[in-house]
């Protein structure tokens, strides 16, 4: 039903995009040029910022309604390639952005980030590095080999010399992070910026591994993007000065 | 004619399912990966839970089916939550409960130094809780459709309240019961969300078949439409089975 909607939304604001394009030739990304849905598939760990980004283009465009899905990368190249309706997508790696090719315009390295521990607050069982991943008596969580997170834990302890021992591969970032937020573990391997972003719960160990095994992030219009005057111009704003400044905010590093 | 349309509804995504397999490779995908180890770990723990629920339904179902008090419709409203609630809120609530930090794992780990979560056995509690309204609203139809007079008659001629629940009750519920404990080990075979939320994703420990197919969904596609098919065919070679065996061989017993 939601996905219908979104569909009908879409085709309505091409029908439209179609017709003012020829009865108003003003660059797009003019402020106050902007309507209608934009639709933003995003890495899960992107969500606090690109929401404070959407917030900002809402705020220049009040006739522009900026939507976002967040969820793991692979799941999002795998529902763009399926026919999402969707205009914009940012990944968390380059191998997830080269999956989803097919759909996508040329894509664009906009940040980067790197893997930390978390550990829940106050770190109660005294982990300070990589090597307590291999302690069969703590208790530790890793994504998914499978996701983007998950293959960034496998390059650091790779590069570490660590056979890790975790004990779940969870489904993406967030889902590690939240088991580590709950004390469910004592230890996790998350995003730089999902630790900013749980402060309250959790604490980082940095990883000097980490910094050669950085993830780049992506992002693309859709091919077939249903609204994109409005992609070309979130993708200029993520790359824009002031989109930087609430990636770096964040944690994120330089592109 | 809506008959057919529902049976449409039901078998077409199946069939384009089966359409898109890579048949060709079926063999070598199943025996490749996390497969055999998911599948046998799906069947032990599914029948695990069944046989909990068998064991804590039954009972329940009792007490719903035999009481008309006012108490007894928020019984049944609690007993319902399960299949209302998204399994995920299931799983965290699970872990609020057992996890670590819960309020009963809490005094766990304190007194035996043991924790639920993230073994075989969180998974069975998980597929348990999702799994066992399917079996009290089950056995609780069958008791109540079946006729009191035969077990008043009993206790008339002096049958003891063990014996009249042996003998008389629950053969006369046998056919609802055995229904309810297919469903409930259908519903626990595919159970996911609770799952991964509290018991993780651990290859042979707690991954079962549908965290597998989710996992292998983000990288191989044609891996997990290999594992779901395994997984179809077992639940079918299952349900079908276990129903004309349990079926006729009830009919026997009661006659």
């Amino acid at each position: 039903m939601r996905r219908g909607v979104v569909g009908l939304v879409g085709v309505t604001v091409l029908a439209l995009a179609a017709c003012s394009t020829v009865a108003d030739p003003d660059p797009p990304t003019a402020s106050g040029s902007l309507s209608g849905e934009l639709v933003v598939l995003a890495a899960a760990s992107l969500q606090e910022t690109f929401t404070e980004i959407g917030d900002h283009m809402m705020a220049a465009d009040p006739a522009l309604d900026v939507q976002f899905s967040f969820a793991g990368s692979s799941t999002l190249a795998q529902q763009l390639l399926a026919g999402a309706p969707a205009d914009v997508i940012a990944t968390a790696s380059a191998a997830t952005m080269q999956s989803a090719a097919a759909a996508t315009e040329k894509p664009v390295e906009f940040t980067s980030n790197v893997v930390v521990i978390a550990v829940p607050k106050g770190n109660p069982a005294g982990v300070t590095g990589l090597a307590d991943f291999a302690d069969p008596d703590l208790r530790t969580a890793v994504c998914a080999p499978q996701v983007p997170c998950g293959a960034a834990a496998a390059a650091v302890f790779e590069a570490a010399g660590v056979v890790a021992t975790p004990d779940t591969y969870e489904r993406d970032v967030k889902a590690t992070l939240m088991k580590v937020a709950m004390g469910e573990v004592d230890a996790g391997i998350v995003y730089r910026t999902d630790v900013a972003a749980a402060a309250d719960d959790v604490d980082g160990v940095e990883v000097p591994e980490a910094e050669d095994a950085a993830t780049t992030y992506l992002i693309a219009t859709a091919r077939h993007a249903p609204h994109s005057p409005a992609a070309s111009a979130f993708v200029e704003m993520v790359l824009s000065a002031e989109g930087q400044a609430i990636l770096a905010d964040a944690g994120f590093g330089a592109r | 004619m809506l008959a057919i349309v529902a049976v449409a509804f039901l078998i077409g995504p199946f069939a384009a399912l089966v359409a898109r397999a890579p048949w060709s490779r079926l063999g070598g995908l199943l025996v490749d990966g996390p497969a055999l180890d998911a599948l046998w770990l799906s069947l032990r723990t599914a029948t695990a839970a069944t046989a909990v629920c068998l064991v804590l339904g039954v009972p329940l179902a009792r007490v719903l089916a035999r009481s008309t008090t006012a108490g007894q419709r928020l019984l049944r409203a609690v007993v319902t939550m399960p299949l209302v609630l998204p399994p995920v809120v299931g799983g965290v609530a699970l872990l609020a409960l057992l996890g670590r930090r819960g309020v009963l794992g809490r005094l766990l780990e304190a007194w035996f130094g043991t924790t639920i979560a993230f073994t075989t056995g969180a998974v069975v509690i998980a597929e348990a809780f999702v799994a066992l309204p399917f079996l009290v609203l089950s056995v609780e139809g069958a008791l109540r459709s079946a006729d009191v007079r035969y077990e008043a008659a009993a206790e008339v001629l002096g049958a003891s309240p063990w014996y009249v629940l042996r003998r008389v009750t629950l053969p006369l519920a046998a056919p609802g019961i055995a229904g309810g404990a297919v469903l409930c080990f259908a519903r626990a075979l595919g159970e996911f969300g609770a799952t991964i939320t509290f018991a993780g994703s651990f290859p042979g420990v707690t991954q079962t078949m549908p965290l597998a197919i989710y996992l292998a969904m983000e990288q191989q596609p044609d891996a997990a439409v290999a594992l779901s098919l395994l997984l179809i065919g077992m639940s079918l070679a299952v349900l079908v089975g276990l129903r004309s065996r349990w079926f006729s061989g009830l009919a026997g017993a009661t006659r």
